[in-house]
């Protein structure tokens, strides 16, 4: 297995304008990320909102420009790439963005929709009709779809075609924006399950962005946590899952509550509301809301310590074997 | 007596398809000082039944049959201006985004003064239960933060204003239409930790509808399961989610992926879609996609007892109280 793409110290930063009690400054909405994505695997990135998870997932794709540090796809350096270059390459690196219905043009029918790629990427002498049916048969729609408008479509069939629309050029790296979010249970366990399919079958790789935790237990390979901009803890999923280190990994597998009224449930709760990104608190930034923060936390930025398959950043991590001994 | 009594309502939407049934035979109560949940998929009938309720229907819905009595008054013989009257005093109601529930121009401090209108309050003292209603849900500070315009709070707080508002009237049934979808899942948390306290606070009645199954089972008493306009189960969350008797309620949540346990690339589904309302199938509504699908699931099956407080509408139940 090789790796398909390394990310580096990323870091995106938006300028904010002056408004009349503050003065313009900047923004870093991803603040120096760094993860790895193996060919043919899943990695998830997790956060909520604001925590810069999108932002991340559009600067690897090309449509947000990275301040600092690098983004290497095979080899290739793909920050600073001009435009034109891009869009050669997606047709390997593609998107499928949140909004299932919203990103489909209500003007277009189906099969427009999902062999737009193609047109492009200017790729001529193919059958339009014949790969609309072998796309819309990959997903699982029937081929009367083929004629269809947006608006006569499902949430969860939009997000098929989203899928198809993805797929058409034989893509190695899809990066889904929240493939679930919005859909009924039985639906998204659908989805997840066509996504892992699809990679099964084409040896895509997969990024990808939720909010969801149980979403990205069962699909991904490695995940993510970010906060603020910044990854917190990152690691093999079965890892992070059993053991997780960081306080917010904690706060977020607690607050995902079990249908079960009698769930013993390990509840790390959270003060108060992510603070502003504008300004960012001193040392470790998740000290605000940490319910095991102490006075080195306001002060001393943590470092990122790696242990075995994975990493976090915290001054003092869940330590499982005494984990009695500690109070909130 | 139960402070919200649906009997047998039945509601449907005039299309040029033919009438869509939307609800059909829908009974259910919520208790005093009870929280009750509503689970169900889109497509249920759970936003239908609330506008039933709160008497604010779409322009083509029609109220074919049944009764809703709130404190043992039948809500739907009353006039607009008693239904006014009601609303917001004996019924209110927290809806899904908080991003669009406030208005934008006016301060948080005068919307808040604004809906005291019926009570006779000077209006430093109307301001004084507003904060102290802001303080009640967990905002910091609440004196100074009146003053501020809702794009000063993040949706948390909105959401916490909402139910701060919803709660001012001291109603006797608060409805909360998805009130976390659209929070992040630790402020969701904190959201439903503060609606507990505040109903134990308030003593009113919740009316709580999700398609969140963990939600539920943390929040509510009761769980009232919904599938295409019908109600398939209720019963308490105890019950209806450690022995669920209707293969609907079983197969919602296996595919809850919280609920599994072991790492697999093959999640449960629900396979086939919702029927369609309008040319309503024979029979039980769920066979299409039921898995335990038998000859007499062509005739619609009553509500069964599971146990006392226990009910599904389900062929199976009978046959295995008679086995």
């Amino acid at each position: 297995m090789s790796t398909l793409l390394q990310i580096r110290d990323v870091r995106v930063r938006f300028r904010v304008r002056g408004g009349i009690f503050s003065s313009a400054g900047s923004i870093d909405a991803v603040s120096g990320v760094s993860l790895k994505i193996e060919e043919g695997t899943t990695c998830g990135i997790v956060g909520e909102s604001g925590s810069g998870k999108t932002t991340l997932a559009r600067a690897v794709a090309g449509l947000h420009h990275a301040t600092s540090g690098s983004i290497l796809y095979r080899g290739q350096e793909l920050r600073d790439l001009p435009e034109a270059e891009f869009r050669k390459l997606r047709r390997e690196i593609v998107m499928m963005f949140q909004d299932p219905i919203g990103s489909l043009s209500p003007r277009l029918s189906i099969k427009s929709l999902i062999t737009e790629p193609f047109r492009i990427q200017g790729i001529k002498g193919r059958d339009l009709d014949a790969e609309a049916k072998r796309l819309l048969a990959m997903v699982g729609l029937p081929p009367e779809f083929a004629a269809r408008y947006p608006y006569q479509i499902s949430g969860g069939q939009a997000r098929r075609v989203g899928v198809a629309r993805a797929l058409a050029l034989d893509p190695k790296l899809l990066i889904a924006d929240e493939p679930t979010a919005g859909l009924d249970v039985s639906i998204q366990g659908e989805m997840l399950n066509l996504l892992a399919r699809l990679q099964d079958e084409l040896g895509l790789a997969i990024m990808i962005i939720t909010h969801n935790l149980s979403v990205v237990r069962h699909i991904t390979d490695r995940v993510g946590i970010m906060y603020l901009g910044k990854l917190v803890e990152e690691g093999e999923t079965e890892t992070v899952f059993a053991r997780p280190q960081h306080p917010y990994t904690l706060a977020l597998l607690a607050a995902n509550p079990e249908a079960d009224p009698d769930a013993q449930l390990m509840r790390v709760e959270l003060k108060g509301e992510p603070p502003s990104i504008l300004r960012r608190p001193d040392g470790c930034e998740f000290h605000t809301r940490c319910p095991f923060a102490q006075p080195k936390c306001a002060a001393e930025v943590p470092a990122w310590e790696v242990s075995g398959e994975a990493a976090h950043r915290c001054h003092f991590p869940a330590s499982w074997a005494q984990s009695e001994g500690r109070t909130a | 007596m139960a402070v919200l009594d649906i009997l047998d309502l039945s509601v449907s939407y005039t299309t040029p398809r033919g009438d869509l049934k939307a609800l059909r035979g829908v009974s259910l109560s919520v208790p005093q000082r009870r929280i009750v949940g509503i689970v169900g998929e889109s497509g249920c009938g759970k936003s239908t039944l609330i506008s039933a309720i709160i008497r604010l229907m779409a322009p083509n819905a029609q109220i074919r049959s049944g009764s809703i009595r709130l404190k043992g008054a039948e809500i739907l013989e009353l006039s607009e201006a008693q239904m006014r009257a009601l609303r917001g005093a004996e019924i209110s109601m927290v809806f899904q985004d908080p991003m669009q529930t406030h208005n934008p121009v006016l301060t948080v401090g005068r919307q808040m003064i604004d809906i005291q209108y019926r009570d006779k309050l000077s209006k430093t003292e109307k301001r004084k239960r507003a904060a102290g209603m802001l303080a009640l849900v967990g905002i910091p500070d609440p004196e100074a933060r009146l003053n501020q315009y809702p794009f000063e709070f993040s949706g948390g707080m909105r959401q916490r204003i909402a139910i701060a508002m919803a709660l001012m009237a001291k109603p006797a049934l608060l409805i909360a239409d998805e009130p976390t979808t659209a929070l992040d899942a630790t402020l969701e948390v904190q959201i439903i930790k503060r609606l507990r306290e505040l109903q134990e606070e308030v003593g009113c009645s919740i009316l709580f509808i999700s398609h969140h199954l963990g939600v539920i089972a943390e929040l509510c008493d009761e769980v009232v399961v919904m599938y295409a306009g019908e109600v398939v189960e209720s019963g308490s969350v105890r019950d209806v989610f450690h022995n669920p008797a209707h293969p609907y309620t079983r197969a919602l949540l296996d595919c809850d992926p919280g609920h599994i346990k072991v790492r697999t690339r093959n999640l449960p589904t629900i396979p086939g879609n919702i029927p369609d309302l309008v040319h309503l199938p024979q029979g039980c509504i769920f066979a299409g996609r039921c898995d335990k699908r038998h000859d007499a699931c062509a005739a619609r099956p009553d509500m069964a007892t599971v146990n006392p407080s226990h009910h599904a509408a389900c062929h199976l139940i009978a046959v295995r109280e008679t086995a």
